[in-house]
């Protein structure tokens, strides 16, 4: 399962307000400007909504979602537990 | 202060319409309701709109000097002028008003442009000297009162406001591609830039000077940054008992008034400095004036009233509700004269309304303090930053960012992904835009919005650029601090805080603020003085704090430094507001007018109105875009060219040929 396309959706829809863009599969999101601190509490209530999954709180760093990718394997990751 | 006006024909004699001069000063009223004049010859016509504040009876301009070769209009004031004064007396020169303008008059026939130099003040005005065939414009060192002109078709119109300028119906009205490109990074224009095509604004510390062989455009003044040669090397005791006396000097000559002065008083250690000097040394009744929010997050009144208790003084305070702000956005947009990112100078335009209603006209503010003696968390955080660049990868080093925002940080949640936000740009530490690059940057995330018309009217211009080509060039010597100081008080210090947060929404309803600690003497000196004792460890403003510390409770020492902030969501997009803020934000306005990207902005306004709270960034956007389209509703497609009621100045110059009554009108 990938969950590049839901996760760039949500994306663009909610930080980029429509703005298709070429934005690289890891490029981090927070240095790209893309989302700031309360963009991380807004992706992190969209996970949790969309994938029915509690994020913990030492989950909750740039590792796991602060690009695309790092999302992308964190809910594999966590799905799959 | 006051409002005043002028058309000049650069090359001879040319033709002024009265007309336009009476329509100009006529808009102005706002900022002086007491009195108004008129002088015109062939080659110049000068308006005044006057606040009486010194020399009630007689010091209606615009005022001439003995020959009636030189004719001034004057906004602001001069607190030194009574011992310049007494030099001129001694020169011979002789006076027909006590007015601090008369004052300068003499001075610059005296003493030329080098006038300039001997003014403590805060001023803006026009001399014309008749004989030369002269104009003379000058503007204060940090720009507390405006001065608009602008070049076209041989002649230069100048006013306190666009407003003015805008009354002559050839001077085309265009929103500034650049401007908005600068506001949208810096939430100000930089100097010399207005919200309109080739509309200038004189730049705080310049004069100018035109005759029909020259313009000359100078600088008398710029804020200091000296090399760490020219530094001093006080104890603390020494810097603390220099400071009091500087202080004590600069409140006590900005009680010169022959109305009462009055003070702001937020509960913050600045304020709460100003009205205890005041009230401690020069007048026991001083009334003060804050500001009670509806939203506790904002609001700060409880330390006024123990202030006010404590001190003993007359505390007055408004209580602003968030419907108040989105209630009167538009009218404050009408004064600042461009766009803003936040709504904080809501509240002080309806307190300046409350001063006024209650008899004052002249408040003595805190501003500036925060500029010159370290006060802001930007500045802390920077040598944190600088700090940490050194080790990025210790983490001791990266925690004490937290120490400067327990607020934001108050979510543990958030640590990791914020303290990644301020790592942005630890790798370019030595870059002289250090401080600042990581807000702008932030900010300017907004310029998302951007039409694509309005992106290509920018074209390459980028605005951070400029301000590289702006900084002095031993800029790269200086402190970190210094630098960080340097960038805010030119920037955001001169252009927002004194302008659409200061003199426009003061002057609004003819108050005039006065804030002492931008006294250029105080500037000067803490310019010298080692940043350590600006910020020791990370106290913010820690000589300051001790220059208070015998006039104010301890509690208010310590507290930490609270941002004054507005609120922006729960005002601008409450469901209830008005029908002209909804059109203003919608799809058929945004894409009249064509400078946002209308899917975006309905994208935005759709987020925002589904979430409980919003973020930084998104308050910013909405506010910048709802304020663009309001600046272009009232200036650009609805602009009146002809204020709303009938204007006859109280005194009517005229000298054109032909005009030998020098006194006509209703004198």
């Amino acid at each position: 399962m990938n969950y590049i396309e839901d996760i760039n959706k949500f994306i663009i829809e909610n930080f980029l307000f429509g703005d298709e863009n070429d934005l690289e599969n890891d490029a981090s999101l927070l240095e790209n400007g893309i989302i700031d601190s309360t963009g991380v509490l807004e992706l992190i209530s969209f996970l949790e909504e969309t994938y029915d999954i509690t994020i913990e709180d030492d989950e909750m760093i740039p590792d796991n979602l602060d690009s695309m990718d790092n999302i992308n394997n964190f809910l594999k990751k966590k799905l799959s537990d | 202060m006051c409002g005043i006006i002028g058309i000049c024909h650069i090359n001879g004699p040319g033709k002024i319409s009265l007309d336009t001069l009476n329509k100009m000063t006529a808009v102005l009223r706002h900022r002086g309701a007491d009195e108004s004049g008129i002088y015109i010859d062939n080659h110049i016509g000068l308006g005044h709109a006057r606040l009486s504040i010194i020399d009630l009876t007689s010091g209606t301009q615009p005022i001439h000097n003995e020959d009636k070769t030189l004719w001034i209009v004057f906004n602001g004031e001069i607190f030194n002028y009574p011992e310049l004064r007494k030099q001129l007396l001694n020169d011979g020169h002789h006076f027909y008003t006590t007015t601090d303008t008369e004052v300068v008059l003499h001075l610059y026939e005296r003493d030329g442009l080098k006038c300039l130099n001997l003014l403590n003040g805060q001023f803006a005005f026009a001399i014309w000297d008749s004989s030369k065939k002269q104009l003379f414009l000058a503007r204060d060192r940090m720009g507390i009162c405006p001065l608009h002109y602008t070049i076209q078709n041989g002649y230069i119109y100048f006013a306190s406001e666009i407003k003015s300028l805008f009354m002559e119906k050839k001077i085309h009205r265009e929103i500034n591609p650049i401007a908005l490109d600068q506001i949208f990074t810096f939430w100000a224009p930089l100097p010399n830039v207005t919200a309109f095509k080739n509309i200038n604004e004189l730049e705080p510390g310049q004069f100018l000077q035109i005759d029909e062989d020259n313009i000359n455009i100078k600088e008398y003044w710029h804020f200091p940054i000296p090399p760490r040669n020219e530094h001093i090397d006080p104890s603390p005791e020494e810097l603390t008992e220099e400071l009091t006396h500087l202080l004590s000097d600069a409140v006590r000559i900005r009680l010169i008034a022959d109305v009462t002065v009055g003070s702001y008083l937020s509960g913050g250690l600045d304020s709460s400095g100003i009205t205890a000097l005041i009230a401690k040394q020069f007048n026991h009744d001083v009334q003060s004036f804050g500001i009670r929010f509806e939203e506790s997050d904002f609001d700060e009144s409880p330390y006024q009233k123990q202030l006010a208790s404590f001190l003993n003084v007359n505390h007055k305070e408004l209580a602003i509700s968030n419907d108040d702000i989105a209630y009167h956005f538009s009218e404050i947009l009408w004064h600042s004269e461009k766009p803003i990112l936040r709504t904080a100078p809501v509240p002080l335009f309806l307190l300046s309304k409350h001063v006024s209603e209650n008899g004052l006209k002249v408040i003595l503010t805190g501003e500036g303090a925060d500029e010159i003696f370290g006060g802001y968390n930007i500045f802390k955080e920077t040598l944190i930053r600088k700090f940490w660049a050194r080790k990025p990868e210790n983490q001791n080093r990266a925690d004490l960012i937290t120490r400067i925002y327990p607020n934001i940080f108050k979510n543990p949640l958030l640590k990791k992904s914020l303290i990644k936000f301020f790592a942005q740009g630890l790798d370019k530490a030595d870059d002289p835009l250090f401080s600042h690059l990581i807000r702008w940057n932030n900010t300017k995330r907004i310029k998302t919005f951007f039409s694509d018309d309005l992106k290509k009217e920018i074209g390459e211009y980028d605005c951070i650029e400029e301000i590289r080509q702006l900084i002095p060039d031993h800029f790269d010597t200086c402190s970190s601090l210094t630098k960080a100081q340097y960038l805010e008080s030119t920037i955001f210090l001169s252009n927002y805080l004194l302008s659409s947060q200061g003199d426009r929404v003061a002057m609004a309803h003819g108050v005039e603020t006065r804030p002492p600690f931008l006294d250029h003497r105080i500037i000067e000196f803490m310019a010298r003085v080692p940043s350590v004792w600006k910020i020791l460890g990370l106290n913010e403003k820690h000589i300051l704090k001790k220059v208070f510390k015998g006039i104010l409770p301890k509690n208010i020492i310590d507290r930490p430094k609270n941002p004054y902030r507005a609120p922006i969501q729960q005002s601008l997009l409450a469901s209830h507001n008005s029908e002209f803020i909804k059109d203003m934000l919608g799809e058929t306005e945004i894409q009249k007018t064509g400078y946002f990207n209308t899917k975006k902005v309905t994208a935005l306004i759709k987020k925002l109105n589904a979430k409980k709270n919003i973020n930084e960034v998104e308050g910013m956007a909405i506010a910048g875009i709802l304020s663009t389209q309001i600046i272009d509703y009232q200036y650009i497609k609805n602009f009146p060219l002809t204020p709303d009621s009938p204007f006859k100045p109280n005194i009517m110059i005229d000298r054109r040929s032909g005009n030998n009554g020098l006194f006509a009108g209703n004198q």
